[in-house]
This record gives C-alpha cells, structure tokens and sequence, in this order.
C-alpha cells in the first residue's frame, strides 16, 4: 500500500498550510511538544526508575504507577495535540524520512507495550514478585521511548 | 576587553568553528542536551508536583528528594555540558540572543529559588504532611514555571528573528541584543 498520496493530502490540509505559512506556529507549537517531552520523561521514569531497581523503591509499583499515569496521559495527549499540526506541515518531507518511520514504529509499539505487558506486571503485583521481569519490562519500556525520542529530535536533522 | 569583544574572539578560536562547522558533533550534542531534558526536566516536574501537593501524597517529601535529587543533578551535569558547548560553538551569537539572554535571566532566578528552598524551606520537611505548607507549595510552582519558561525560550534560540544581522530591528531589541546596527544596513 502506497501512503504517498495520504500524506500528500496531509500536507494540503489547512492546518498544514496555515503552519508552513507563518513564522513562529511552528517553533512555538514545537516548543510545547518539548514540554510535553519533558513531562513524559518524568512520569515514565517515575515508573520505570522503580521497575529496575532505583528512585523510590520503597514504594509499591502499582501505587506509583497510578500515581504517574494521569499525568503520562496528559502529556501524551499534549504530544498528539502539538505533534500531529507539526506533521500535517511537514507530511511529505515525514514520508521520506527514515527517523519518522523510526519514531513511529517505536511509538506503536511503546504504547501497545505500556497499556498491555507494562501495565499488567506494573498493576498486577508481578514486578514485586518477580524483580528480574521487573527490569527487564523497565528496560524495554525506557528503550523503546528513547527510540521515540531518537527519532523525533532526528527528523529536524534529516 | 568587553564581554562583545571576548565572545567575538572565542567564536574565531580553532575548536569553536570546528564544533560550528562539524557534520555530527553539533547535531550530537544539540540531542544528548534534548533528550537529558526529558531526565531533568522531567525529574523536575515530578518532585513539583509533589511539592505542590498533586501526585504522591503518601511519599514523604523528604523521600522523593533523597532518592530522586541525584537523577535531577546528573542530568543538571550533563545540560549544563552540553549546553556550555552548544554556547562555546556559537558563541557571540548566543551572546546576542534575546531568547539566550533572558533564558540566562530565567535559570539565575530558577536557581535562586532552589538556595532559598533548601536553605529556607526544606529544613522543616520532617513536620511536612500530604500537602506542604504554602511556602512549599509556592517554591514547587515558582519552579514549574520557570522551567517551563526556560525549556520555552531555549527552543527559541534557534531562531533569528532578533538576530543582530537581520535589521531593522526596534531600538528596543538592539537595545536588549547588545547590537549597534551598521549605517549600510538599513
């Protein structure tokens, strides 16, 4: 499946147009997806600091856990509010980068992973029970953000 | 010689235009200060939340400092690094920039509050209960915005709107960049 016209069209929209257009949109709705970088940062190493062994350890997982979600979810939700006008501006120039396939891929799979695996051994009692899954989840998680990130700080340069 | 002058002369020294005008070594470093801000600022965040009350009330403050304090001074070490030499590779640039200078203006203030917190505040954080006493409460969203502010106005760097070689500007921005536009400019 070709998706070449998609993100041509993407790119057509309005919104898209109005950003390429003016001067400061685009540094000033980017400046809000590093926030929101910022904000993620801390609620997933909240989280996954614990899983591998440091930051608050004397707290339970899943305490922390709930602790950071709503706080990962508003950051998220910043992230698609300010990412997805970012790309609409820059769509075709996306589709031929590899470090937006990367920083997608990455993202798929990060947030199948922390809503499916991350959850259940976070939520379950599992990472107490078991410290070496508890790492290894915690590992998974922070690679597959920092994939995330690679990508995202990579396409500027690409 | 004058601060001008100085940052002029080390913008013309060997390894500053090397880094300035290295394929890798300034996208590499201009990366590592991005992705240490999600450790930095991120930690920072979390810990003023606390303070402020909104997440982790059953955490004594005192624990989330003494266990999350070091991850936010590593990545302290490495923005203040990775910044130095962003700044040592555009050096006068930098120097003239109005989002620069007032992101300077913001982190002295940003630090300020840190001394006053753990010299004025933090000393009683043994009677602190769920929620922090306001003088707390107040230095967690003193810092949540000056941060916010700062990881805002370091973005903005990258753009030369202001830029002392894009005239005319107001006299107020050349006033506030340190630039004396040449006559031929205008």
């Amino acid at each position: 499946m070709d998706l070449l016209p998609t993100f041509e069209w993407f790119y057509a929209t309005p919104v898209g147009e109005t950003i390429r257009n003016s001067v400061w949109l685009f540094p000033v709705i980017e400046a809000f997806h590093l926030i929101g970088l910022g904000v993620i940062g801390g609620a997933v190493l909240l989280v996954n600091l614990r899983l591998l062994g440091v930051g608050l350890t004397r707290q339970p997982v899943a305490q922390l856990s709930t602790e950071a979600q709503p706080w990962l979810l508003g950051a998220l939700a910043l992230m698609f509010a300010s990412g997805f006008p970012l790309f609409l501006s820059e769509a075709t120039k996306a589709y031929y980068s590899y470090a937006f396939w990367v920083k997608m891929t990455c993202l798929f799979s990060v947030l199948v992973f922390t809503f499916t695996i991350h959850r259940r051994v976070t939520q379950g009692g599992l990472a107490e029970d078991n410290p070496q899954l508890a790492k290894l989840v915690g590992l998974i998680s922070l690679v597959l953000w920092f994939g995330v990130a690679w990508g995202g700080r990579w396409i500027g340069f690409s | 010689m004058s601060l001008l002058a100085f940052f002029g002369w080390l913008g013309e020294t060997s390894w500053s235009v090397a880094l300035h005008e290295s394929q890798y070594a300034y996208s590499i470093l201009e990366s590592i200060h991005v992705w240490t801000l999600a450790l930095f600022f991120g930690s920072i965040v979390m810990f003023d939340l606390r303070l402020l009350g909104w997440i982790m009330r059953d955490v004594p403050v005192g624990e989330v400092v003494s266990r999350l304090l070091p991850w936010t001074i590593a990545g302290f070490i490495v923005m203040v690094i990775t910044g130095s030499l962003l700044f040592y590779a555009i050096p006068l640039r930098s120097y003239q920039s109005i989002f620069f200078r007032t992101k300077m203006l913001l982190l002295l203030l940003a630090g300020l509050n840190v001394w006053m917190f753990h010299t004025r505040v933090y000393p009683q954080v043994a009677t602190w209960g769920g929620i922090p006493p306001k003088r707390a409460r107040i230095a967690g969203g003193v810092s949540l915005a000056l941060w916010t502010c700062i990881v805002f106005l370091g973005r903005m760097i990258a753009y030369n709107w202001f830029d002392c070689d894009r005239q005319p500007q107001s006299d107020l921005i050349n006033f506030l960049t340190s630039c004396i536009p040449m006559e031929s400019e205008f």
